[in-house]
C-alpha cells in the first residue's frame, strides 16, 4: 500500500520537474550562456583562490627582502613581476596582497548586507513610525560622502584591518537600508502577501516566506554590485595610511609605497593598481550579469 | 512648487541635526580622554587649559554638544591643535582648492557622461556602443587614485608635457595657462568615475524612453530626428541630475585620494593632514562642511528636479 502511493507520487511528480524550470535554474541556465559572465566569474574564482593558495604558490616570501634587489623591471629571471622599493618580489607580494584586499573588500559588503537587510526589512514589514524613525537615521548617515565618511571614522579610531572593515560596514548600510525597505514594501503590498496573509500566515512567516524569499535575489545583485566599490574603498584607505598597516602586503597600501618609484618604473609602480582594476571591474561585470540573468521585476 | 521647497527645508533640519551630533561624536569616539586625542604628547600647558575650557570636557556631554554647536552656528570652526589659528580660515582655502578641481571635473563628468550616454543607447548593439560600454565599466571600475598614479607616468614621466603634482601660484583659481596645466591631470582623473557612471545611467534611461510608445508616435509624426533626440533629452536630463549632485558630492569628499597623489592642497588634503597630526578640530571642521555641503547640493538637485519634472513635486 505504501509503495503504491510513493510509486503513483513519483509518476505524478514527474512531469511536473520536467515542464517547470524552477527560477533558479533557469537563472543558472541564462548564466552559462553569458560569455562575459561566466569569464570574469572564472577569473575572479582563479583570483581567490591564487590568494588563498598564496603560501603555496608565491614563489618568495613577500616580506623578505634585499636591498641589492631594489626595483627590479618585470620580467627579471626569478622575480616575474620585478621586486618593490624595498626589494621583496612582487608576484608573491600580489599573491599575499590579495588576501587583504579581497578581505577588507568582501567582508564589508557581506556584513552590511546582514545588518541593513535586517533593518531594512523591519522598517518596510513594521511600517508607520519604525519605518520613519529608522529611515530618517539612514538618512542622516547618507548626508556623508562615502570616502569620507570611511576617512572620518578610520582617523579617529587608527588604521588597522579592523577599523577598515568597521568604517566601510558603516558605510554600506544605509544604501543597503535603502534598497531592502523599499524592495520590502513592494513585496508587502503584492497580492500573494495578501492571500498568505488571509490564509492566517503569521508575520514571522510573511517575512521569511513571502518578504525574504522575493527579495533576496535583487538584494544580492545589489550587494555585488558593491562589493567594487568597496575593494577600491578599502585599498583606497590604505593607500592613505588609513587601512592595513605596513609591512602587510596589500594592493592599496603597496601602491603607495611604489609612489615614488614612478620616475624609475612607471610600469612596476602601476602593477598592484592592476590588479585591484582587474577584480573590480570583475565584480562589476559580474553583477551586470547576474542582474540581467535573474531579470528581478522588483526595481532595487 | 514652493510648498515643495519648504518641505524640502524642513526635511533638511532633522538631517542636519543628526550629521551636527555624528560630527561632534567623532571627538568621543576614541575610548578614554577626548584631550589625550586632541593634543600632541608635547603641548604646552596653557594649550590644555585653554583647550579644557573651550570644550568642557568637564561638563555633561549634551551641554558639551549644546555650546559646541553654538559656536560653529555662530561661525566659529574651532582652533586647530597643531597651528593654534582658527580653522576657518585654511579650511575655506583648502575647499575653494578642492572646487577648483572638482567643478570642471563634475562639468566635464556631466556632460560627457550624457553624451556618452545617448550616443550608445541610440546604437545599441552596435560597435560604439560595444567600445563605450566597455570604457563605462572601466570608468566605474577604475581606482582613480592608481588612475592618477598611470596619468602621471604617461603624461608627466613619458610624455613630460603636464607637472607630475602641487599647483602655480598661490593656489585658487587659474589665472594663466601655466595655472590651468596643474588642474588637467587631476581634473582629468575625477571626472573619469563620474563620466561611467552618468553614462550607463544615461544609456538604460534612452533605451527605456526609445522603447516607450511617444517616441514611436513621435517617429511616426514624422519629427526630425533631432526633434526627438530632444524629448528623449528631456526624458533622461532628471535622473542623471539628481546622479550628478551624488556625484558632485563625492568629488568634494572624496577628492582625498587624487588630492594625495597630485599633492593638491584641498580639503582632502587638509583632512589628510588633520588625521596624521591628531588634529581633532580641523578634522571635525572638515568633515562638517564638506558633509554640509553635501546636503546642500543635494537639497538643489531636488528642486532642479522639481523645475524639470513636475512629477517630482510630490
Amino acid at each position: 500500500m505504501e509503495m503504491a502511493e510513493t510509486n503513483t507520487q513519483a509518476t505524478r511528480r514527474e512531469p511536473d520537474v520536467e515542464l517547470v524550470k524552477t527560477y533558479w535554474r533557469s537563472v543558472g541556465e541564462r548564466l552559462l550562456r553569458d560569455r562575459v559572465t561566466v569569464g570574469v566569474a572564472l577569473i575572479l574564482a582563479v583570483m581567490v583562490s591564487a590568494s588563498l593558495l598564496a603560501p603555496w604558490l608565491a614563489p618568495h616570501d613577500p616580506m623578505a627582502g634585499s636591498v641589492a634587489n631594489r626595483l627590479k623591471p618585470v620580467g627579471t629571471t626569478g622575480h616575474l613581476l620585478g621586486t618593490d622599493e624595498t626589494g621583496r618580489d612582487m608576484l608573491s607580494r600580489i599573491l599575499y596582497g590579495g588576501r587583504l584586499s579581497l578581505l577588507c573588500g568582501l567582508t564589508p559588503v557581506i556584513l552590511a548586507t546582514l545588518i541593513g537587510g535586517f533593518i531594512g526589512v523591519i522598517a518596510g514589514v513594521a511600517g508607520g513610525v519604525v519605518n520613519a524613525l529608522l529611515m530618517r537615521l539612514m538618512d542622516v548617515l547618507y548626508a556623508f560622502p562615502s570616502v569620507l565618511l570611511a576617512v572620518a571614522i578610520c582617523g579617529v579610531l587608527g588604521a588597522g584591518i579592523t577599523n577598515t572593515i568597521l568604517s566601510l560596514t558603516i558605510v554600506f548600510v544605509p544604501p543597503i537600508v535603502r534598497i531592502t525597505e523599499s524592495l520590502t514594501t513592494q513585496v508587502r503590498n503584492l497580492d500573494f502577501v495578501e492571500a498568505a496573509r488571509a490564509a492566517g500566515a503569521s508575520h514571522l512567516e510573511l517575512i521569511r516566506f513571502q518578504v525574504i524569499a522575493n527579495i533576496l535575489g535583487p538584494l544580492f545583485v545589489y550587494a555585488t554590485s558593491l562589493v567594487s566599490i568597496s575593494i577600491i574603498l578599502a585599498s583606497g584607505l590604505s593607500f592613505l595610511g588609513l587601512g592595513v598597516v605596513p609591512p602587510a602586503a596589500e594592493w592599496g597600501l603597496m601602491l603607495n609605497a611604489l609612489r615614488q618609484a614612478i620616475w624609475v618604473d612607471p610600469v612596476l609602480a602601476a602593477l598592484p593598481g592592476v590588479a585591484i582594476l582587474v577584480t573590480s571591474m570583475c565584480f562589476n561585470l559580474l553583477s551586470d550579469g547576474l542582474r540581467t540573468a535573474m531579470d528581478t521585476r522588483l526595481k532595487a | 512648487m514652493l510648498k515643495f521647497i519648504g518641505m524640502r527645508l524642513l526635511h533638511t533640519v532633522p538631517i542636519l541635526f543628526g550629521v551636527s551630533l555624528l560630527v561632534f561624536a567623532l571627538v568621543h569616539m576614541v575610548p578614554g580622554n577626548p584631550l589625550d586625542i586632541l593634543l600632541p604628547a608635547d603641548a604646552p600647558k596653557e594649550v590644555i587649559e585653554r583647550l579644557k575650557a573651550e570644550y568642557g570636557f568637564d561638563q555633561p556631554l549634551y551641554v558639551q554638544y549644546l555650546s559646541w554647536l553654538g559656536r560653529v552656528l555662530a561661525g566659529d570652526l574651532g582652533t586647530s591643535v597643531f597651528t593654534g589659528q582658527k580653522v576657518a580660515g585654511d579650511l575655506f582655502s583648502a575647499l575653494n582648492n578642492t572646487l577648483a578641481i572638482a567643478l570642471p571635473a563634475a562639468v566635464l563628468g556631466f556632460t560627457l557622461g550624457i553624451a556618452l550616454g545617448v550616443v550608445t543607447g541610440l546604437h545599441q548593439g552596435g560597435w560604439i556602443d560595444r567600445v563605450f560600454s566597455v570604457l563605462s565599466i572601466f570608468g566605474v571600475s577604475v581606482p582613480h587614485f592608481w588612475l592618477a598614479i598611470v596619468l602621471v607616468a604617461i603624461f608627466s614621466v613619458g610624455l613630460g608635457m603636464l607637472p607630475a603634482a602641487g599647483m602655480a601660484g598661490d593656489g585658487g583659481w587659474p589665472t594663466s595657462l601655466e595655472d590651468v596645466s596643474y588642474l588637467v591631470l587631476p581634473v582629468i582623473s575625477l571626472s573619469l568615475i563620474p563620466i561611467g557612471i552618468i553614462s550607463r545611467l544615461v544609456r538604460s534611461t534612452v533605451l527605456e524612453v526609445t522603447g516607450q510608445e511617444f517616441a514611436g508616435a513621435l517617429k511616426a509624426k514624422g519629427l526630425r530626428r533631432r526633434r526627438i533626440l530632444l524629448h528623449i533629452l528631456k526624458n533622461a536630463a532628471p535622473p542623471a541630475l539628481a546622479l550628478m549632485g551624488l556625484q558632485f558630492g563625492y568629488l568634494l569628499g572624496g577628492s582625498i585620494l587624487v588630492e594625495t597623489v597630485y599633492n593638491w592642497p584641498g580639503a582632502g588634503q587638509l583632512m589628510n593632514l588633520a588625521i596624521f597630526r591628531r588634529d581633532i578640530p580641523v578634522l571635525q571642521a572638515t568633515v562638517l562642511i564638506l558633509s554640509l555641503l553635501f546636503v546642500l547640493i543635494n537639497l538643489l538637485v531636488d528642486v532642479l528636479q522639481a523645475l524639470i519634472d513636475p512629477r517630482m513635486r510630490r
